[in-house]
Protein backbone atom coordinates (compact mmCIF):
# COMPACT_ATOMS: atom_id res chain seq x y z
CA UNK A 1 0.00 0.00 0.00
CA UNK A 2 1.44 3.31 -1.06
CA UNK A 3 0.41 6.70 0.31
CA UNK A 4 -0.99 9.33 -2.05
CA UNK A 5 2.35 11.15 -1.86
CA UNK A 6 4.19 8.00 -2.85
CA UNK A 7 1.78 7.36 -5.72
CA UNK A 8 2.24 10.94 -6.96
CA UNK A 9 6.02 10.62 -6.78
CA UNK A 10 5.92 7.27 -8.61
CA UNK A 11 3.60 8.65 -11.27
CA UNK A 12 5.84 11.70 -11.75
CA UNK A 13 8.77 9.38 -12.31
CA UNK A 14 6.84 7.43 -14.97
CA UNK A 15 5.73 10.65 -16.71
CA UNK A 16 9.31 11.94 -16.66
CA UNK A 17 10.59 8.69 -18.17
CA UNK A 18 8.02 8.84 -20.99
CA UNK A 19 7.94 12.56 -21.79
CA UNK A 20 11.02 14.14 -20.23
CA UNK A 21 8.84 16.51 -18.15
CA UNK A 22 10.40 17.49 -14.83
CA UNK A 23 8.86 15.36 -12.02
CA UNK A 24 7.96 18.51 -10.05
CA UNK A 25 5.76 19.65 -12.96
CA UNK A 26 3.53 16.64 -12.37
CA UNK A 27 1.11 18.10 -9.80
CA UNK A 28 -2.29 16.87 -8.64
CA UNK A 29 -4.35 19.58 -10.37
CA UNK A 30 -2.55 19.28 -13.73
CA UNK A 31 -4.46 17.91 -16.72
CA UNK A 32 -2.56 15.25 -18.64
CA UNK A 33 -3.63 16.61 -22.03
CA UNK A 34 -4.15 20.36 -21.44
CA UNK A 35 -1.30 21.12 -19.03
CA UNK A 36 1.24 18.35 -19.58
CA UNK A 37 0.65 17.99 -23.36
CA UNK A 38 0.60 14.19 -23.15
CA UNK A 39 -0.85 12.48 -26.24
CA UNK A 40 -3.02 9.36 -26.14
CA UNK A 41 -0.19 6.99 -27.02
CA UNK A 42 2.02 8.35 -24.24
CA UNK A 43 -0.95 8.20 -21.88
CA UNK A 44 -1.43 4.49 -22.59
CA UNK A 45 2.28 3.88 -22.00
CA UNK A 46 2.05 5.74 -18.69
CA UNK A 47 -1.03 3.72 -17.70
CA UNK A 48 0.64 0.38 -18.44
CA UNK A 49 3.78 1.39 -16.56
CA UNK A 50 1.67 2.57 -13.61
CA UNK A 51 -0.17 -0.76 -13.55
CA UNK A 52 3.15 -2.59 -13.25
CA UNK A 53 4.61 -0.20 -10.68
CA UNK A 54 1.58 -0.12 -8.37
CA UNK A 55 0.25 -3.64 -8.99
CA UNK A 56 -3.19 -2.45 -10.09
CA UNK A 57 -5.35 -2.82 -13.18
CA UNK A 58 -6.58 0.34 -14.93
CA UNK A 59 -9.26 -0.72 -17.45
CA UNK A 60 -9.08 0.96 -20.88
CA UNK A 61 -12.57 2.46 -20.45
CA UNK A 62 -11.39 4.07 -17.20
CA UNK A 63 -8.43 5.86 -18.80
CA UNK A 64 -10.58 8.60 -20.39
CA UNK A 65 -11.85 9.52 -16.90
CA UNK A 66 -8.33 10.14 -15.63
CA UNK A 67 -8.21 13.79 -16.72
CA UNK A 68 -5.86 15.10 -14.06
CA UNK A 69 -2.88 13.69 -12.22
CA UNK A 70 -5.09 13.78 -9.09
CA UNK A 71 -7.69 11.56 -10.82
CA UNK A 72 -4.99 8.99 -11.53
CA UNK A 73 -3.60 9.13 -7.98
CA UNK A 74 -7.10 8.61 -6.50
CA UNK A 75 -7.87 5.75 -8.88
CA UNK A 76 -4.63 3.96 -8.06
CA UNK A 77 -5.09 4.51 -4.30
CA UNK A 78 -8.65 3.08 -4.44
CA UNK A 79 -7.57 0.18 -6.59
CA UNK A 80 -4.87 -0.70 -4.09
CA UNK A 81 -7.26 -0.47 -1.11
CA UNK B 1 14.66 19.55 -70.98
CA UNK B 2 14.44 17.82 -67.59
CA UNK B 3 15.02 19.89 -64.48
CA UNK B 4 18.62 19.65 -63.34
CA UNK B 5 19.00 18.29 -59.81
CA UNK B 6 21.93 19.08 -57.54
CA UNK B 7 23.13 17.83 -54.17
CA UNK B 8 23.47 20.51 -51.50
CA UNK B 9 23.51 18.66 -48.18
CA UNK B 10 25.08 15.45 -46.84
CA UNK B 11 24.65 13.48 -43.62
CA UNK B 12 25.78 10.09 -42.34
CA UNK B 13 26.15 7.99 -39.25
CA UNK B 14 28.18 4.84 -39.89
CA UNK B 15 30.60 2.32 -38.38
CA UNK B 16 33.52 4.52 -39.47
CA UNK B 17 32.19 7.89 -38.38
CA UNK B 18 29.15 9.46 -36.76
CA UNK B 19 29.11 12.37 -39.23
CA UNK B 20 30.23 13.03 -42.81
CA UNK B 21 33.58 14.76 -42.04
CA UNK B 22 34.68 11.89 -39.74
CA UNK B 23 33.44 9.19 -42.13
CA UNK B 24 35.14 10.82 -45.12
CA UNK B 25 38.47 11.25 -43.30
CA UNK B 26 38.40 7.57 -42.32
CA UNK B 27 37.21 6.42 -45.75
CA UNK B 28 40.28 8.02 -47.34
CA UNK B 29 42.58 6.56 -44.71
CA UNK B 30 41.14 3.04 -44.70
CA UNK B 31 39.91 1.81 -41.34
CA UNK B 32 37.74 -1.10 -40.24
CA UNK B 33 34.49 -0.58 -38.35
CA UNK B 34 34.05 -4.32 -37.67
CA UNK B 35 34.56 -5.63 -34.16
CA UNK B 36 33.69 -8.58 -31.96
CA UNK B 37 30.20 -8.24 -30.47
CA UNK B 38 30.22 -8.14 -26.68
CA UNK B 39 26.48 -8.85 -26.33
CA UNK B 40 25.45 -11.81 -24.17
CA UNK B 41 23.06 -12.99 -26.92
CA UNK B 42 25.95 -14.05 -29.14
CA UNK B 43 26.82 -16.92 -26.77
CA UNK B 44 23.25 -17.43 -25.55
CA UNK B 45 22.00 -18.32 -29.04
CA UNK B 46 25.32 -19.87 -30.11
CA UNK B 47 25.43 -17.60 -33.16
CA UNK B 48 27.87 -18.77 -35.81
CA UNK B 49 28.99 -15.16 -36.40
CA UNK B 50 30.46 -13.20 -33.47
CA UNK B 51 31.12 -9.79 -34.99
CA UNK B 52 29.56 -6.89 -36.85
CA UNK B 53 30.19 -3.22 -37.69
CA UNK B 54 28.26 -1.11 -35.22
CA UNK B 55 27.65 2.61 -35.71
CA UNK B 56 30.68 4.37 -34.21
CA UNK B 57 28.45 6.93 -32.44
CA UNK B 58 25.31 5.43 -30.88
CA UNK B 59 22.23 7.42 -31.94
CA UNK B 60 21.18 7.58 -28.28
CA UNK B 61 24.23 9.80 -27.65
CA UNK B 62 22.97 12.32 -30.21
CA UNK B 63 19.20 12.29 -29.64
CA UNK B 64 17.46 13.15 -26.38
CA UNK B 65 16.31 10.23 -24.23
CA UNK B 66 12.64 10.97 -24.84
CA UNK B 67 13.12 11.32 -28.61
CA UNK B 68 15.05 8.07 -28.82
CA UNK B 69 12.49 6.17 -26.74
CA UNK B 70 9.78 6.70 -29.34
CA UNK B 71 11.91 5.60 -32.30
CA UNK B 72 13.18 2.24 -33.47
CA UNK B 73 17.01 2.30 -33.77
CA UNK B 74 16.67 2.44 -37.58
CA UNK B 75 14.58 5.62 -37.30
CA UNK B 76 17.03 7.07 -34.79
CA UNK B 77 19.84 6.70 -37.37
CA UNK B 78 17.62 8.23 -40.08
CA UNK B 79 16.89 11.30 -37.97
CA UNK B 80 20.54 11.77 -36.98
CA UNK B 81 21.75 11.61 -40.60
CA UNK B 82 18.95 13.73 -42.05
CA UNK B 83 19.45 16.48 -39.45
CA UNK B 84 23.11 16.65 -40.40
CA UNK B 85 22.26 16.79 -44.11
CA UNK B 86 19.60 19.45 -43.54
CA UNK B 87 21.91 21.63 -41.46
CA UNK B 88 24.66 21.13 -44.05
CA UNK B 89 22.37 22.36 -46.85
CA UNK B 90 21.68 25.51 -44.87
CA UNK B 91 18.13 26.00 -46.18
CA UNK B 92 16.49 28.66 -44.05
CA UNK B 93 13.52 29.58 -46.20
CA UNK B 94 11.49 26.76 -47.71
CA UNK B 95 7.96 26.15 -48.92
CA UNK B 96 7.27 23.03 -46.86
CA UNK B 97 4.59 21.92 -49.33
CA UNK B 98 7.42 21.56 -51.89
CA UNK B 99 9.73 19.56 -49.58
CA UNK B 100 9.54 15.74 -49.85
CA UNK B 101 11.22 12.79 -48.15
CA UNK B 102 12.32 9.50 -49.74
CA UNK B 103 13.87 7.46 -46.96
CA UNK B 104 14.50 3.77 -47.37
CA UNK B 105 15.13 0.79 -45.18
CA UNK B 106 15.78 -2.82 -46.04
CA UNK B 107 14.12 -4.45 -43.05
CA UNK B 108 12.43 -1.77 -40.95
CA UNK B 109 11.95 -1.84 -37.19
CA UNK B 110 13.21 -5.34 -36.52
CA UNK B 111 14.33 -4.56 -32.94
CA UNK B 112 10.91 -3.14 -32.07
CA UNK B 113 9.05 -6.03 -33.70
CA UNK B 114 11.03 -8.73 -31.95
CA UNK B 115 11.16 -6.94 -28.58
CA UNK B 116 7.37 -6.64 -28.70
CA UNK B 117 7.06 -10.35 -29.52
CA UNK B 118 9.27 -11.18 -26.51
CA UNK B 119 7.14 -8.90 -24.32
CA UNK B 120 3.93 -10.50 -25.54
CA UNK B 121 5.19 -13.99 -24.77
CA UNK B 122 6.75 -13.12 -21.41
CA UNK B 123 4.32 -10.52 -20.01
CA UNK B 124 1.15 -10.67 -22.09
CA UNK B 125 -0.61 -8.29 -24.51
CA UNK B 126 -1.19 -5.50 -21.97
CA UNK B 127 2.56 -4.86 -21.76
CA UNK B 128 3.05 -4.50 -25.53
CA UNK B 129 3.81 -0.78 -25.85
CA UNK B 130 1.31 1.46 -27.69
CA UNK B 131 4.16 2.92 -29.76
CA UNK B 132 5.01 -0.53 -31.17
CA UNK B 133 3.25 -0.13 -34.54
CA UNK B 134 4.62 3.31 -35.49
CA UNK B 135 8.07 2.15 -34.37
CA UNK B 136 8.18 -1.10 -36.33
CA UNK B 137 6.59 0.07 -39.61
CA UNK B 138 9.12 0.28 -42.46
CA UNK B 139 7.98 3.82 -43.31
CA UNK B 140 8.95 4.84 -39.75
CA UNK B 141 12.26 6.48 -40.81
CA UNK B 142 10.61 8.42 -43.68
CA UNK B 143 7.74 9.49 -41.46
CA UNK B 144 10.03 10.63 -38.65
CA UNK B 145 12.21 12.66 -41.04
CA UNK B 146 9.12 14.24 -42.60
CA UNK B 147 7.79 15.14 -39.16
CA UNK B 148 11.16 16.46 -38.02
CA UNK B 149 11.70 18.74 -41.05
CA UNK B 150 8.08 19.57 -41.81
CA UNK B 151 8.24 17.93 -45.24
CA UNK B 152 4.73 17.88 -46.65
CA UNK B 153 5.20 16.97 -50.32
CA UNK B 154 5.06 13.25 -49.49
CA UNK B 155 7.17 10.88 -47.38
CA UNK B 156 8.13 7.79 -49.36
CA UNK B 157 9.81 4.50 -48.47
CA UNK B 158 11.33 2.51 -51.32
CA UNK B 159 12.05 -1.03 -50.11
CA UNK B 160 14.28 -3.19 -52.30
CA UNK B 161 16.56 -4.98 -49.82
CA UNK B 162 20.17 -3.85 -50.22
CA UNK B 163 19.29 -1.60 -53.19
CA UNK B 164 16.82 0.44 -51.09
CA UNK B 165 19.11 3.37 -50.24
CA UNK B 166 20.10 3.89 -53.87
CA UNK B 167 16.49 3.52 -54.98
CA UNK B 168 15.57 6.32 -52.56
CA UNK B 169 18.04 8.64 -54.31
CA UNK B 170 16.54 7.56 -57.65
CA UNK B 171 13.08 8.39 -56.34
CA UNK B 172 14.29 11.76 -55.07
CA UNK B 173 15.52 12.67 -58.54
CA UNK B 174 12.16 11.66 -60.04
CA UNK B 175 10.20 13.72 -57.49
CA UNK B 176 12.09 16.87 -58.45
CA UNK B 177 12.21 16.24 -62.20
CA UNK B 178 8.49 15.53 -62.32
CA UNK B 179 7.77 18.76 -60.49
CA UNK B 180 6.27 17.14 -57.39
CA UNK B 181 8.89 18.74 -55.13
CA UNK B 182 11.70 21.30 -55.26
CA UNK B 183 13.76 19.81 -52.45
CA UNK B 184 13.97 16.16 -51.32
CA UNK B 185 15.70 14.70 -48.29
CA UNK B 186 16.56 11.17 -49.37
CA UNK B 187 18.52 8.36 -47.81
CA UNK B 188 18.40 5.02 -46.10
CA UNK B 189 18.67 3.64 -42.58
CA UNK B 190 19.21 0.21 -41.09
CA UNK B 191 19.63 -1.20 -37.59
CA UNK B 192 19.54 -4.97 -37.88
CA UNK B 193 22.47 -6.10 -35.72
CA UNK B 194 20.10 -8.33 -33.78
CA UNK B 195 20.53 -12.08 -33.19
CA UNK B 196 17.65 -13.07 -35.49
CA UNK B 197 18.83 -11.34 -38.70
CA UNK B 198 22.39 -12.48 -37.94
CA UNK B 199 21.15 -16.07 -37.61
CA UNK B 200 19.07 -15.73 -40.79
CA UNK B 201 21.83 -14.22 -42.95
CA UNK B 202 24.29 -16.78 -41.53
CA UNK B 203 21.86 -19.57 -42.33
CA UNK B 204 21.90 -18.60 -46.01
CA UNK B 205 25.73 -18.58 -45.88
CA UNK B 206 25.89 -14.86 -46.68
CA UNK B 207 28.01 -13.76 -43.70
CA UNK B 208 31.75 -13.98 -43.19
CA UNK B 209 32.72 -16.36 -40.37
CA UNK B 210 36.15 -14.89 -39.76
CA UNK B 211 35.36 -14.70 -36.05
CA UNK B 212 39.00 -14.57 -34.94
CA UNK B 213 39.77 -11.54 -37.14
CA UNK B 214 36.72 -9.27 -37.64
CA UNK B 215 38.72 -6.28 -38.93
CA UNK B 216 39.89 -8.36 -41.92
CA UNK B 217 36.59 -10.19 -42.56
CA UNK B 218 35.10 -7.81 -45.15
CA UNK B 219 37.38 -8.23 -48.15
CA UNK B 220 35.62 -7.50 -51.46
CA UNK B 221 37.46 -8.78 -54.54
CA UNK B 222 39.93 -10.73 -52.42
CA UNK B 223 40.46 -14.38 -53.35
CA UNK B 224 39.70 -15.42 -49.75
CA UNK B 225 36.45 -13.47 -49.26
CA UNK B 226 33.86 -15.56 -47.44
CA UNK B 227 30.79 -13.33 -46.99
CA UNK B 228 29.68 -9.88 -45.91
CA UNK B 229 29.84 -8.22 -42.50
CA UNK B 230 26.66 -6.77 -40.98
CA UNK B 231 26.77 -3.00 -40.57
CA UNK B 232 24.30 -0.38 -39.38
CA UNK B 233 23.66 3.34 -39.68
CA UNK B 234 22.19 5.81 -42.14
CA UNK B 235 23.06 8.15 -44.97
CA UNK B 236 21.10 11.20 -46.12
CA UNK B 237 21.32 13.65 -49.01
CA UNK B 238 19.52 16.90 -49.72
CA UNK B 239 18.58 17.02 -53.41
CA UNK B 240 17.49 20.32 -54.83
CA UNK B 241 16.24 21.64 -58.16
CA UNK B 242 19.20 23.54 -59.57
CA UNK B 243 17.27 26.79 -59.95
CA UNK B 244 16.16 26.54 -56.31
CA UNK B 245 19.75 26.06 -55.14
CA UNK B 246 21.11 28.86 -57.34
CA UNK B 247 18.41 31.28 -56.19
CA UNK B 248 19.55 30.95 -52.60
CA UNK B 249 23.26 30.91 -53.43
CA UNK B 250 23.73 27.40 -52.06
CA UNK B 251 26.99 25.49 -51.92
CA UNK B 252 26.54 22.77 -54.58
CA UNK B 253 28.49 19.53 -54.08
CA UNK B 254 27.64 17.93 -57.42
CA UNK B 255 24.90 17.22 -59.90
CA UNK B 256 22.79 14.09 -59.58
CA UNK B 257 23.00 13.51 -63.31
CA UNK B 258 21.15 10.24 -63.80
CA UNK B 259 19.70 7.25 -62.01
CA UNK B 260 18.01 3.98 -62.86
CA UNK B 261 16.39 0.92 -61.37
CA UNK B 262 15.99 -2.47 -63.04
CA UNK B 263 15.01 -5.98 -61.96
CA UNK B 264 16.77 -9.24 -62.87
CA UNK B 265 13.69 -11.49 -62.89
CA UNK B 266 16.22 -14.29 -62.60
CA UNK B 267 16.35 -15.65 -59.01
CA UNK B 268 15.10 -14.48 -55.63
CA UNK B 269 18.58 -14.16 -54.10
CA UNK B 270 21.27 -15.21 -56.58
CA UNK B 271 22.59 -12.47 -58.88
CA UNK B 272 22.26 -13.12 -62.59
CA UNK B 273 25.72 -14.65 -63.33
CA UNK B 274 25.97 -12.61 -66.52
CA UNK B 275 24.99 -9.43 -64.67
CA UNK B 276 22.40 -8.56 -67.32
CA UNK B 277 20.07 -6.66 -64.98
CA UNK B 278 22.99 -4.73 -63.51
CA UNK B 279 24.28 -3.94 -67.00
CA UNK B 280 20.91 -2.57 -68.03
CA UNK B 281 20.79 -0.47 -64.87
CA UNK B 282 24.26 0.97 -65.53
CA UNK B 283 23.47 1.75 -69.17
CA UNK B 284 20.12 3.28 -68.26
CA UNK B 285 21.62 5.54 -65.58
CA UNK B 286 24.31 6.68 -68.03
CA UNK B 287 21.72 7.30 -70.74
CA UNK B 288 19.57 9.20 -68.25
CA UNK B 289 22.50 11.46 -67.39
CA UNK B 290 23.77 11.79 -71.01
CA UNK B 291 27.02 10.17 -69.90
CA UNK B 292 29.63 8.52 -72.15
CA UNK B 293 31.77 5.68 -70.77
CA UNK B 294 34.86 7.93 -71.06
CA UNK B 295 33.30 10.47 -68.67
CA UNK B 296 33.30 7.94 -65.81
CA UNK B 297 36.38 8.10 -63.57
CA UNK B 298 35.21 6.38 -60.39
CA UNK B 299 32.77 3.68 -59.26
CA UNK B 300 31.63 3.04 -55.72
CA UNK B 301 30.89 -0.65 -56.20
CA UNK B 302 28.25 -2.70 -54.45
CA UNK B 303 30.98 -5.30 -53.72
CA UNK B 304 29.76 -6.93 -50.51
CA UNK B 305 32.58 -9.51 -50.19
CA UNK B 306 30.47 -12.58 -50.91
CA UNK B 307 32.04 -15.27 -53.10
CA UNK B 308 29.17 -15.19 -55.63
CA UNK B 309 28.23 -11.49 -55.63
CA UNK B 310 31.40 -9.61 -56.53
CA UNK B 311 32.10 -11.07 -59.96
CA UNK B 312 28.80 -10.37 -61.81
CA UNK B 313 29.23 -6.68 -60.95
CA UNK B 314 32.57 -6.71 -62.75
CA UNK B 315 30.91 -8.39 -65.73
CA UNK B 316 28.23 -5.68 -65.74
CA UNK B 317 30.75 -2.82 -65.43
CA UNK B 318 32.72 -4.26 -68.33
CA UNK B 319 29.58 -4.58 -70.44
CA UNK B 320 28.47 -1.02 -69.68
CA UNK B 321 31.85 0.75 -69.87
CA UNK B 322 33.64 -1.42 -72.44
CA UNK B 323 37.43 -1.25 -72.44
CA UNK B 324 37.21 2.02 -70.47
CA UNK B 325 36.50 -0.10 -67.39
CA UNK B 326 40.29 -0.51 -67.01
CA UNK B 327 40.66 3.27 -66.50
CA UNK B 328 38.09 3.56 -63.73
CA UNK B 329 39.10 3.81 -60.05
CA UNK B 330 36.86 1.35 -58.19
CA UNK B 331 36.25 1.59 -54.44
CA UNK B 332 34.60 -1.12 -52.34
CA UNK B 333 33.82 0.81 -49.17
CA UNK B 334 31.97 -2.10 -47.55
CA UNK B 335 35.49 -3.38 -46.83
CA UNK B 336 35.64 -0.65 -44.17
CA UNK B 337 32.13 -0.34 -42.79
CA UNK B 338 30.51 -3.66 -43.62
CA UNK B 339 27.17 -3.92 -45.34
CA UNK B 340 24.56 -1.45 -44.13
CA UNK B 341 21.83 -3.28 -46.09
CA UNK B 342 19.05 -0.77 -46.90
CA UNK B 343 21.28 2.10 -45.76
CA UNK B 344 24.31 1.05 -47.79
CA UNK B 345 23.28 2.74 -51.04
CA UNK B 346 22.57 6.02 -49.26
CA UNK B 347 25.89 6.05 -47.41
CA UNK B 348 27.71 5.10 -50.62
CA UNK B 349 25.88 7.89 -52.44
CA UNK B 350 27.28 10.31 -49.85
CA UNK B 351 30.77 8.84 -50.38
CA UNK B 352 30.38 9.11 -54.17
CA UNK B 353 29.34 12.76 -53.94
CA UNK B 354 32.30 13.45 -51.64
CA UNK B 355 34.63 11.67 -54.09
CA UNK B 356 33.48 13.93 -56.95
CA UNK B 357 33.51 17.07 -54.80
CA UNK B 358 36.86 16.40 -53.11
CA UNK B 359 38.31 14.65 -56.20
CA UNK B 360 39.56 11.71 -54.17
CA UNK B 361 38.53 8.05 -54.24
CA UNK B 362 38.06 6.25 -50.91
CA UNK B 363 40.06 3.21 -49.98
CA UNK B 364 39.34 -0.52 -50.25
CA UNK B 365 40.96 -2.37 -47.35
CA UNK B 366 41.82 -6.06 -46.91
CA UNK B 367 42.63 -6.66 -50.58
CA UNK B 368 45.63 -8.99 -50.24
CA UNK B 369 45.23 -11.34 -53.21
CA UNK B 370 42.93 -9.87 -55.82
CA UNK B 371 40.62 -12.42 -57.43
CA UNK B 372 42.14 -12.90 -60.93
CA UNK B 373 38.62 -13.15 -62.35
CA UNK B 374 37.92 -9.56 -61.24
CA UNK B 375 40.73 -7.51 -62.79
CA UNK B 376 39.35 -4.09 -61.77
CA UNK B 377 41.57 -1.15 -60.85
CA UNK B 378 40.73 -1.27 -57.14
CA UNK B 379 41.71 1.75 -55.05
CA UNK B 380 43.73 0.52 -52.06
CA UNK B 381 45.32 3.79 -50.98
CA UNK B 382 44.01 7.35 -51.23
CA UNK B 383 43.89 8.35 -54.87
CA UNK B 384 43.29 11.69 -56.56
CA UNK B 385 40.63 11.85 -59.26
CA UNK B 386 41.24 13.96 -62.40
CA UNK B 387 40.24 17.61 -62.86
CA UNK B 388 37.70 18.81 -65.41
CA UNK B 389 34.19 17.46 -65.72
CA UNK B 390 34.03 14.02 -64.11
CA UNK B 391 31.35 11.42 -63.39
CA UNK B 392 31.20 8.76 -60.67
CA UNK B 393 28.75 5.88 -60.44
CA UNK B 394 27.42 4.03 -57.41
CA UNK B 395 25.81 0.61 -57.72
CA UNK B 396 23.52 -1.26 -55.35
CA UNK B 397 21.93 -4.67 -55.77
CA UNK B 398 19.38 -6.33 -53.53
CA UNK B 399 17.84 -9.72 -52.86
CA UNK B 400 14.85 -9.96 -55.14
CA UNK B 401 16.96 -9.08 -58.18
CA UNK B 402 16.87 -5.30 -57.61
CA UNK B 403 19.53 -3.21 -59.35
CA UNK B 404 19.91 0.52 -58.73
CA UNK B 405 22.55 2.89 -60.08
CA UNK B 406 23.17 6.60 -59.60
CA UNK B 407 25.50 8.84 -61.60
CA UNK B 408 27.05 11.93 -59.99
CA UNK B 409 28.68 14.66 -62.11
CA UNK B 410 31.05 17.39 -60.94
CA UNK B 411 29.84 21.00 -61.21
Amino acid sequence: MASNEEILAGLAEIVNEETGLAPEAVELDKSFTEDLDIDSISMMTIVVNAEEKFGVRIPDEEVKNLKTVGDAVSFIANAQA
Amino acid sequence: MARKVVITGLGATTPIGGDVPTMWKNALKGVSGAHTLEDDWVAKYELPVHFAARASTPATEVLSRVEAKRMDPSTQFAVVASREAWADAGITDIDHDRLAVAFATGIGGVWTLLDAWDTLREKGPRRVLPMTVPMLMPNGPAAAVSLDLGARAGAHTPVSACASGTEAVHMGLDLIRSGKADVVVCGGAEAAIHPMPIAAFASMQALSRRNDDPEHASRPYDRDRDGFVMGEGAGALVLEAEEHALARGARIYAELAGTSVTADAYHITAPDPEGLGATRALKAAMFDGRIQAEDVVHVNAHATSTPVGDKPEYTALKAALGSHVDNVAVSATKSQMGHLLGASGAVEAVLTVMAVYDRKAPVTINLENQDPEIPLDVVTSERALPGGSIVALSNSFGFGGHNAVIAVRSV
